[in-house]
Formats: C-alpha cells, structure tokens, sequence
C-alpha cells in the first residue's frame, strides 16, 4: 500500500509538525555539552601525539613535563599499561581468522598513524596540561608510511610486521553458480572503478570526557560526547576491569555525532582508569585539530563494480570488489562497515546475481569507522554511478533504464539474491513524483540549448534512486555477520500516579529530536498531552538497558519498544478497570485515554483514575502488582527499507571549473512519518552531507602520512553560501513490520546525495568525453577534467 | 591584567592572562557556558557574541582586548522573563537546530546580519553566515529562520 498522504488524521499527535521540546535550552545556551559541566576540582588530561605516521617508540621522557607548574603526572604507554584489562574493543570480528593488532589507548613500542598517543599529562589547568605535553621527549625511528590502498594490498611495508600481512580480512557474498558466463554473454557490460575518498565526519561538538569518582566504594561516573553510552559501559567495563555495575555513563546534550561518536576512544577509558586509580576527577576536551586525527575518519574504499544486462538494459549480475581502509587499528565496528553496503550493490533492481568480495587493510593513517549511512553511501554511489555509465553506453535516458530495472510495487515484499527480504516499495511512484518537481524534460531542452550554444555554463542533471538498509537490527542477522552484540533496543513507559508519564528510552539522541517524537507517540497511544510525558535517556543510571542511536534505528526500533511498553501499560489498565466497572475486559473500548464500556457509553473510567488507583492500590484484581508501569525490549524482526529518488542540477563553469548545484529536488519515502518537520530536517542534513563529499570535503594525506586538512580552514565543510536550497517532498510507503509503519530517515539524504550530484557532473561533461572524476570535484579536477590531465 | 566589561548587562571586572581568549573569559571565569568552541582556528563561529553590538568570534579576540566592551551572550538575547528573542523564536519555528551546538553562535550572526540589513535576501543571509558552520540542519532552515525573523512574521 503506498499513500500520498501522511498518516496524521484529526485529532492525532503523530503526523503533526509539533514544535521540538529540545529547542528552548539550546537556543538559550542553557544546555550543558560535556565540557560544560562544573566539575570542581579535575585534573586536566592533554595527550602527546605522534607527528610520525609509523614510527618505532625508542624512548619517552616525561620528566621535564612532571616538573612544571601545575602537573599532577605524566606518563608515556609503558607506563600505562597496567591499567588495561584488556586491549582497545572491536566488536565486529567479520571473519574468524580477521587479523587485528592489539590496540592500547596509549601506544607503548609503536606509532601508527599522525595522531596516535604516545604519552599523557595530567595538570590543574587545560593550559597547564597541554603546555607540559609539549615538554614530553619522545626518540622515534621512523619507519615508511602506508597510504595507498593498493600499495597496502601487496605488503610492500607492513604496518603491522607482527600480523604477517596488511590484510585484515577478505569477505565475500558470492551467488551459487559462477557469473562469468553472463558477463560473457551479456549483450552490454560496464566495469568502473570508483574512490571513495576519506572523509572526517566532523560533528560540531568535538568531543569532551569527563571521569568523575563517587564518594567511597569505587563507583565511577563518566560523562561523554559519545552517541553509545550503554556500549561505551560494558565496554568500558571490561577494557577497564571496573565491575559494571560500579560504572555510570552519561552523555549530556551531544552536539551531533554522524557516527564518529559511535565508538570506545582511548580518551574515555584514559580519563576513567586514571580518575579511579587517582581517586580525582579527569577531564579531556578534544581541540579541533586533534578531531581531525585522534577521531575516526569514514569512507575510504576502493571499488570495482561490473555490471552486465541484456539487450533491453536488464541487469543480469553485479559483480563487486572493494579495498577497504581499516586505518591503523580497528576500532568499534571498523571492519564491519564495508559490509553493511555488501547487501546494497545492486540497488533498487531486480537483479538475480550479485557478488560481493572484500578485502580490508591496514594503512598507517587514523581508523576509519562508521561515518553517516556506513557503507550503504559507498554502495549506493556505486550502483548509482554504474547505472548512469550503462545509460551512457547504450544511449539510453538514465532514467528509463531505471524504470526498467526497478523492483516493481508488485513484487514486495521481496526477497533478493542475498536472502534479505525488502520490507515495501514504490520506487516507480517515487521517481515519477521527482521527475515532475525537477521539471526533467525542461532542464533537458535547457541543457541541449546551452550546449547547442557552446555556452559557457554547462547544466548537468543527475539521478539517484536510493534504498537504505536500516533500523539496526535483528539480533539474529547480526550474529550471522558475526557482530558482537545484538540490534535490540529496550523502552520503559511509566504512569505517575496524576497521570504524567514518565517514557524511559534505550536510544540516545544528539540531535534527532527524540524527546519530542517519543512523546508525540505516548500522547497517541495513552490519550495525554505531550507536555505531560517526560523522555529520559542517556545516563545508564536511569535507562540501564540500551543499544543506542546509530544506522536509523532509534525510532523502528526504539519507538517501537515504546509502543510495545505503552500497550502493556493499557493491557495492564484495562484489567483494573474491567476489575472496577465490574466488566468483562473484552467489553472495554480505549481511546483518548479512558477505557467505556461497549454499549454503556455512561460506564467509562479514565486512566487518570486508573493510574491513581494502581498507585493506591486498594482495589487491584487479585494477585495484581501496583502501579503502571511496563518495560519492554523489542528485537526488530527486518531492517527497515526506506527509498526514494534525488535529482540534482548542476551548472559547471566551463572556464573555472567551478560546479554549482542549482537544483535539488528529494522525494524520500520513509513510510508513516511521526513528525514530518524532524523528518524534513534531516533529510536536508543528510542531503548537505551527501553533497559535500561529492564537491568538497576529502582528508588528504601526504605520501609520508601527514593529514594535510587539520582544520575547518583546510577541511571544507561547506558553509550556508557554498549550498543550495533544497525542494524536499514524500510518498508514503508504511513499513509492514512495525506497528508504526515506519522507517529510518537519518542517513537516507546522505545515501541519496552524492551519486545524483556526481551523476550530475558527469553528465555536464560528457559532451567533453569525461566519464569520471573523483570526488570531490573540485574546481581544478573539473577544469583538468574539460582541458585535459589528470582526473 | 585586569579588565572591565559588560557582560549581558551585568559589570563585571576580572583578571586574565595576556594570553586568555575571550570565548575561554566568558566560558571559564563568567560561567557563561553557552558560548561553545567547535575549532582553534577561527572558522566555525560557534563562539560568535556581540561585542559593542557587533558579531564577533570570541575566540579571535583576546579578553585584554575586550576591556571597556559591552558583550552580549546567547544567555543575554532572551528577554528577562525568558520571552525567547524573535531570532531564537524564529529558529524554533523553523526547525532551524538540531544538536544545537553551532545554534548560540548561529543565533547571534543571525542576529547581527538582520542588525546591519533588515530586509535580507536568501543570498545575502547565506553569505552573511558563511563564517558559521552547522554540521545538522544543511543550512536550509536556518536560512528560512532568519527569513522567518526579518520578515517579522509572528510566531
């Protein structure tokens, strides 16, 4: 069933644009980010970073830096070492034999990337700190750099010598027969090889920790910028040897995360064994140029993608081969990242055949991880691009051959080659409505004009029909990826005795608006207004149980937790008023938040009333708990499938090279929406995201493995006057497996962005023969691209 | 050195270092903790206040620097009784933050921008926050928030 309109009927909550309760204290500064908190009496922690991309250790001097005004200690890795029970956690093993070197938070006899921790100063003040690490002595022997992915591949130099090799893993999905008898016989074949360039993720908050000792018995508390506050426990728990129990992490307002705060950083296990050992609070806040190293990076992948379709442009096979870059280490889900986009390679089509093989290795440059939409960006890109180059060769409109390959309406829910069953879709509906809102054969006659004009402007349209993988995630398909834990998420919802409620959420928001959506679908399910429901979250303390916020999963997996809470905390309600109205329960009707009586219209108790009574509990049916509340745990039974189609216009200045998006039109479908002006601003988010590493952003390193993009000032993260306005809009597809209808939206406009704008730029050039440029297309790579050089 | 200046209204005299930034003043002997840091190298304007009424980066002036000055924070724009300023209120009618994290800075360009021109276009305010970054929102609402404001729409 796919729906033109929003579910929002009258009278409801869900489906409005409600105004976010999160925004008054920040938009008043009342908010406290972690290096806001008051924390009388830490000590500050500032670290010595390796200048060397590989390096051996030979010697580490701290005594001139424990020596000056205001340092409590300092002290290098081996010094360290000690406190660890266990070394740096990745919890994504993909493949039994994967290497992984061991991972201390401070490096102990080698550096192996620019940035890497090599000693740690404690002092009384920040400046005290940092002006005491600059007194650290370290004698390195430096040893080559690896930073080509392909050089990494033949273990030329060994990052790693202990491994024996530089490959991590190779990983595959490969179909039953062999497929190079389609290639062979295809009537059209496409092979390409795309970069994906390395990207920092760049959250505004950089990140802060803060490790604050309970009095007496051991208890710890540790505040972070994390996005995971629950992993980062038991984590932490068992890196540090601190009995779980004992340990309390809290993340305060998060200014934004896109994944890179989904992970354990050797800064928070640093701050917590040293305050625990210490008996003082230890506090760190990241200065920006040490963002750009000692926090993960994303993307960097090499890929080869064939395509093979028959006569009519119908695919018959997708076949993959990626490098991925691991970095130096693995950190949290490093190696599992390339594999959530193993299952999206072929796209929104229908198509019998894929393979998928991965080989990841280990360069000298800082780990990459997770960053927004972890590796279904770089499938979708690549799927998207491929397409695009077969529309070229056979002469076909890249839109038409879409059509031609696309999944039908019909066909959902559908199982692909891969085994995973695609919840619903509309791609056909989806692309049409986008078509009409780009104005597609207008800018068409637009563009043959200018070219007929040998114009100077040139216009390029690019399309990208998009599926995400989200909604992490049936605990059962993540064991059969081998990862660590499960995709459950846990909610509590709680009715105070005056009938305010109290919605305890495993997930953990920075940013996304949680408070006010969880509190929209309480007031639909309970009859309350949303003012009266409180959204509790992030401190471990009050939510124990939590898998976090990552891969769109807070709401079809979250929100569906509260939802199954909700009607426990109804079922629960409707027996004591069956007990009090003397009714049977079956004869009870609930909405706007009283239970009548089928018939007897005059014979209704609300649950005011209701939650008063299981309060008092005077008058409970026999053998009945007090109070209302219910606490579930809800384990997804599919990933969530949101779609839907991106056209971009650009206009490239022929002269300059310089690319300007024009047009952006969105239609994203991310089935029932609770709250259309979240959705909206995260589509528009996740667009910019998108766009910027198709035209800006790209962490660049030297052959030696020196970051060169150590700031905002090199790094371009665009600014309002770099991006355009977008024309956003919907169709309505309700997911089939969740109460809710709904689907994730947080990294679609990422996924969606860069292949139509890529899409974009090849098909301005292409009159100039140009089939590809790496991203970013930047101003000189599109001028060489139109004069000759280099691509 | 000791300085004296203004802060959202209120006298205050303090004693810096040569050295101390102005955002770190604020944030670390004024309590003012809205003021956020997001870089060391002056290009993000989360830390953008009013300094004698115009936007300034609080981390490219020293405190020294600011003696004598009248600053105006995120903390000061509201009114007494909390009545948000248009500004803010637009941002919230917009959906115009999301971590909220560059939004005290953001407000306050936003602020100045209509200050200096009353009746922007859409270029003129997303070439008036090019020194701002935001990492959520894509700039598309906040964009609209600050058309929001200058029109005088009511909230």
């Amino acid at each position: 069933m796919t729906m033109t309109e929003n579910v929002n009927r009258e009278g409801t909550v869900i489906g409005s644009r409600m105004l976010r309760r999160e925004d008054p204290p920040l938009l008043t500064g009342e908010s406290k980010f972690t290096a806001d908190l008051a924390i009388p009496g830490a000590l500050h922690m500032a670290l010595a970073r390796s200048p060397y991309a590989h390096a051996n250790i030979l010697s580490v001097d701290c005594s001139v830096a424990r020596n000056m005004p205001g340092v409590y200690g300092a002290w290098s890795g081996a010094e360290l070492e000690s406190l660890w029970a266990g070394p740096m956690p990745c919890a994504w093993p993909v493949t039994a034999d994967m290497k992984s070197p061991t991972h201390y938070p401070v490096a102990v006899s080698r550096a192996n990337y620019v940035g890497d921790a090599v000693a740690i100063v404690l002092a009384f003040t920040d400046a005290q700190a940092r002006d005491a690490v600059e007194a650290i002595d370290v004698q390195y022997e430096a040893l080559p750099a690896v930073v080509d992915l392909e050089d990494a591949l033949s273990d030329r130099v060994l990052v790693h010598p202990e491994l024996g090799t530089n490959r991590s893993y190779i990983w595959e999905l490969k179909p039953q027969g062999d497929l190079e008898p389609i290639f062979a016989s295809a009537a059209h074949t496409v092979k390409e090889r795309y970069i994906q360039q390395r990207l920092l993720p760049m959250a505004m908050e950089p990140r802060a920790v803060a490790s604050v000792p309970q009095p007496f018995g051991g208890d710890i508390t540790l505040y972070s910028s994390t996005q995971v506050p629950h992993i980062l426990k038991v984590m932490a728990a068992l890196t540090l040897g601190i009995p779980e129990h004992q340990l309390r992490v809290v993340a305060p307002s998060v200014g934004g995360g896109f994944g890179a705060k989904l992970n354990v950083y050797a800064e928070e296990l640093l701050c917590t064994a040293l305050a625990r050992k210490h008996g003082i609070p230890v506090r760190w806040v990241e200065e920006r140029g040490e963002n750009t190293q000692a926090t993960i990076h994303g993307r960097s992948q090499v890929q080869d993608i064939e395509l093979a379709a028959d006569a009519d442009g119908r695919i018959q096979a997708v076949r993959v081969h990626l490098i991925g870059d691991m970095g130096a280490y693995l950190q949290l889900v490093t190696p599992g990242v390339p594999l959530l986009g193993a299952f999206l390679y072929a796209g929104v089509y229908d198509v019998p055949n894929l393979e998928f093989v991965c080989e990841s290795v280990f360069t000298t440059m800082t780990p990459t991880d997770a960053y927004r939409g972890a590796g279904r960006p770089e499938a979708t890109y690549a799927i998207e691009r491929a397409i695009d180059a077969l529309a070229r060769k056979m002469n076909m409109d890249p839109m038409a051959l879409r059509h031609i390959n696309f999944i039908k309406k019909e066909q959902f829910p559908y199982t692909a080659m891969t085994g995973l069953t695609y919840d619903s879709g509309d791609h056909a509906l989806a692309a049409d409505k986008a078509m009409g809102m780009a104005d597609y054969e207008g800018v068409r006659a637009e563009q043959a004009r200018r070219r007929a004009a040998g114009d100077t402007k040139q216009i390029g349209i690019g399309i990208s029909t998009y599926f995400e993988m989200c909604g992490l995630a049936p605990s059962r398909v993540l064991a059969s990826l081998n990862y660590s834990a499960g995709g459950w998420e846990a909610a509590t919802v709680r009715v105070l005795p005056t009938n305010k409620v109290v919605v305890v959420t495993g997930a953990t928001p920075h940013g996304q608006g949680h408070e006010t959506s969880w509190s929209m679908i309480i007031a639909d399910k309970l009859g309350v207004a949303p003012e009266d429901v409180q959204v509790v979250h992030s401190d471990t303390a009050l939510s124990p149980l939590g898998l976090d916020t990552y891969g769109s999963r807070s709401l079809v997996v979250g929100g569906i937790a509260i939802v199954q809470a909700a009607d426990k905390v109804i079922d629960k309600a409707r027996k004591i008023a069956a007990h009090q109205l003397e009714c049977n329960e079956d004869d009870l009707d609930f909405a706007n938040g009283t239970f009548t009586v089928r018939g007897t219209p005059d014979k209704a108790m609300p649950l005011a009333g209701i939650a008063f009574a299981a309060f008092t509990a005077h008058n409970l049916p026999d053998g009945m708990e007090p109070n209302l509340e219910a606490h579930t745990t809800y384990d997804p039974p599919n990933f969530s499938w949101p779609f839907g189609t991106h056209i971009c216009v650009v206009e490239i200045d022929t002269e300059t090279g310089k690319t300007e998006v024009i047009k952006y039109v969105a239609i994203d479908d991310c089935g029932n929406q609770i709250n259309p002006l979240i959705v909206e601003g995260q589509v528009h988010g996740g667009i910019i995201q998108g766009l910027a590493q198709a035209l800006f952003e790209e962490a660049v390193y030297d052959k030696d493995g020196n970051l060169r993009t150590t700031s905002l000032a090199e790094y371009l993260v665009p600014a309002a006057s770099d991006v355009p306005s977008m024309i956003t809009g919907h169709t309505y597809t309700p997911s089939p497996t969740n109460p809710l209808g709904v689907k994730g939206i947080g990294e679609a406009g990422t996924i969606g962005a860069a292949p139509a704008v890529m899409n974009a730029v090849i098909d301005a050039l292409s009159p100039y023969g140009v089939t590809d440029i790496n991203m970013p297309a930047s101003p000189l790579r599109v001028w060489e691209a139109i004069h000759g050089g280099s691509k | 050195m000791r300085i004296n200046v203004t802060v959202n209204g209120s006298s205050r005299s303090g004693e810096v270092e040569p050295r101390t930034l102005l955002v770190h003043y604020l944030r670390e002997q004024c309590g003012l903790t809205g003021t956020n840091i997001g870089c060391d190298t002056s290009s993000c304007g989360a830390c953008t206040i009013h300094m004698d009424g115009e936007s300034v980066k609080s981390c490219t002036v020293l405190a020294v620097q600011a003696d004598g000055s009248d600053l105006v924070t995120i903390e000061g724009l509201a009114a007494a009784d909390g009545t948000l300023h248009p500004m803010q209120e637009s941002f919230r009618q917009c959906h115009g933050l999301q971590c909220g994290y560059c939004t005290p800075g953001m407000v306050m360009a936003a602020v100045g921008i209509l200050n200096e021109n009353p009746n922007p276009t859409e270029t003129e305010v997303r070439q008036g926050l090019e020194g701002n970054l935001c990492r959520c929102t894509g700039y598309h609402n906040i964009v609209k928030s600050v058309l929001h404001c200058a029109a005088g729409v009511p909230a």
